[in-house]
């Protein structure tokens, strides 16, 4: 097996007494000693710091037509406007999802690609065989750090180490600005739900900032337990969990994310899709009990097996068991009642919207 | 008195002749946070080593093994109400159920402390 890979943080990770474990090829904190409940309220309350130094950062400088970036995935980047982020995906020729990301217009022609840790080689293989090969494109992953500051008070947090001036940062916003004497990128995103900002600076410098906004008594650190609590309870996509690369876009119910106004691979089989219909779609659904559906556990409709879970937890904000699952059409009713089972365990929910917390901070 | 471990992590400890049944501390740390209880109903008969209830936490689900055969003769309302409870006080006031034992002789398969922490000293 590859010897997992250790982020710049590990050590203070360590002394932090941290419970480590591999995620995506690294040796990630999954949780520090307070526990994953308390690390997940402290961030819908106050202000959690996340080491997300393991997620991947590509570079691409040319004209983003004329080298092929355009068509790479499922949304335009000649229309982001410098100074915003858009979401979105890099599909197979099946229509499936080879990653989620987020792309960065850094300039005219210049944009930053942030992907999942997992997939950054992969990833970085199947774009580079898309593009022209006239423009600049590199991996600029291990050279770039990544921290997560999250919860109601990261803005106040936030200013009050750098100013007033990135306070008014609108979501899915960022500025290219200088933290502790280096060139970073500070941006209105992130994956909990609540207000927050993704900060991108150069590895070396990195220990610095965790110190220095740890030293705030708003701040704690959280591991990545209670980022998969966050996200799921605001229905947020873990990538191979609840997307893959034999789930399209349509399919997992994130179809705002597709512009079919452009060419990207994958169009066609999207097309047929809209057309003639999907076999299985998401669904979300709270469980009658403090019971956690997880990953794998078996969906029915009465005795009929439907589906799998593809994501589940018992969630603090709503005090009862919540999940992500795939099952046909037909039965993907919103109030309709499903049963999970899994071995001698057997659980009653209820299909509902999403997302299954709705007072997050997130545009605030 | 006495408290006596299995191998699945349980403790009993006999008090007034009635078994009282919970999951060791070194479990507990291991679940994490605990978000749920499954507590068997009352009069239900059990045997020793046999599934009997089951405990969940934010990072795995797990079963509970009887320590000792018996009727359970009263549940911890308060473990199933309050899950987390059983992070705070996993051998003291959080115990899972009371069981009336039916051979005490069983106790003889079970560890005493000193001998399950050795236990765990081998699993580490």
């Amino acid at each position: 097996m590859e010897q997992l890979k250790k982020t710049p943080l590990f050590q203070d990770h360590e002394q932090l007494k941290a419970l480590l474990a591999p995620f995506g090829g690294w040796e990630m904190p999954i949780q520090y000693s307070g526990g994953i409940i308390a690390e997940h309220r402290w961030c819908r309350e106050q202000s959690a710091l996340f080491d997300i130094c393991h997620m991947g950062e590509f570079l691409y400088e040319g004209d983003l037509e004329g080298g092929g970036l355009e068509g790479v995935f499922t949304f335009s980047v000649k229309s982001i406007p410098v100074g915003r982020s858009r979401y979105g995906f890099l599909l197979n020729e099946g229509g499936g999802v080879i990653d989620d990301l987020i792309v960065f217009r850094l300039a005219q022609e210049k944009v930053m690609i942030v992907v999942n840790a997992a997939t950054i080689a992969n990833d970085f293989r199947v774009i580079s065989s898309r593009l022209a090969g006239t423009a600049n494109f590199r991996d600029i992953s291990d050279a770039t750090a990544k921290l997560d500051l999250q919860g109601p008070e990261a803005r106040a947090v936030l200013t009050r180490f750098f100013g007033d001036d990135l306070g008014t940062l609108p979501y899915f916003a960022f500025r290219e600005t200088s933290l502790l004497g280096v060139e970073a990128i500070v941006s209105r995103t992130g994956y909990t739900g609540e207000l927050g900002y993704e900060l991108f600076l150069p590895a070396g410098k990195v220990q610095e900032l965790w110190e220095l906004l740890l030293s705030d008594p708003r701040v704690k650190p959280a591991g990545l337990g209670a980022r998969d609590l966050l996200r799921l309870e605001v229905g947020y996509s873990l990538y191979g969990s609840d997307i893959n690369e034999v789930t399209s876009p349509l399919e997992a119910g994130l179809p705002s994310f597709v512009n079919f106004n452009k060419e990207f691979v994958g169009k066609e089989v999207l097309l047929g899709q809209r057309e003639a219909g999907v076999s299985r779609v998401k669904v979300a659904f709270k469980v009658d009990s403090r019971r956690s559906p997880r990953h794998d556990y078996d969906i029915y409709f009465q005795e009929e097996k439907i589906g799998s879970v593809t994501s589940g937890a018992f969630s603090p904000m709503l005090g009862c068991g919540i999940g992500i699952g795939f099952v046909p059409p037909s039965r993907a009713v919103v109030g309709s009642h499903l049963t999970i089972r899994h071995e001698r365990v057997s659980m009653e929910a209820t299909i509902c919207d999403l997302p299954f917390y709705r007072d997050g901070s997130v545009r605030g | 008195m006495e408290t006596y471990f299995t191998k699945e992590h349980e403790w009993v400890r006999i008090e007034e002749g009635v078994a009282v049944v919970g999951i060791s501390d070194y479990a507990a740390h291991l679940l994490g946070d605990i978000t749920f209880v499954e507590l068997p109903s009352l009069g239900k008969v059990v045997k020793q080593f046999q599934q009997f209830a089951a405990i969940e936490s934010v990072k795995a689900a797990s079963d509970i093994y009887a320590p000792l055969s018996g009727k359970v003769v009263q549940v911890n309302d308060a473990v199933e109400e309050r899950p987390e409870t059983v992070n705070e006080s996993p051998e003291e006031s959080a115990w899972i159920v009371r069981v009336e034992p039916s051979n005490l002789d069983e106790l003889q398969e079970l560890m005493t402390r000193a001998q399950y922490e050795e236990f765990l000293r081998g699993l580490e």
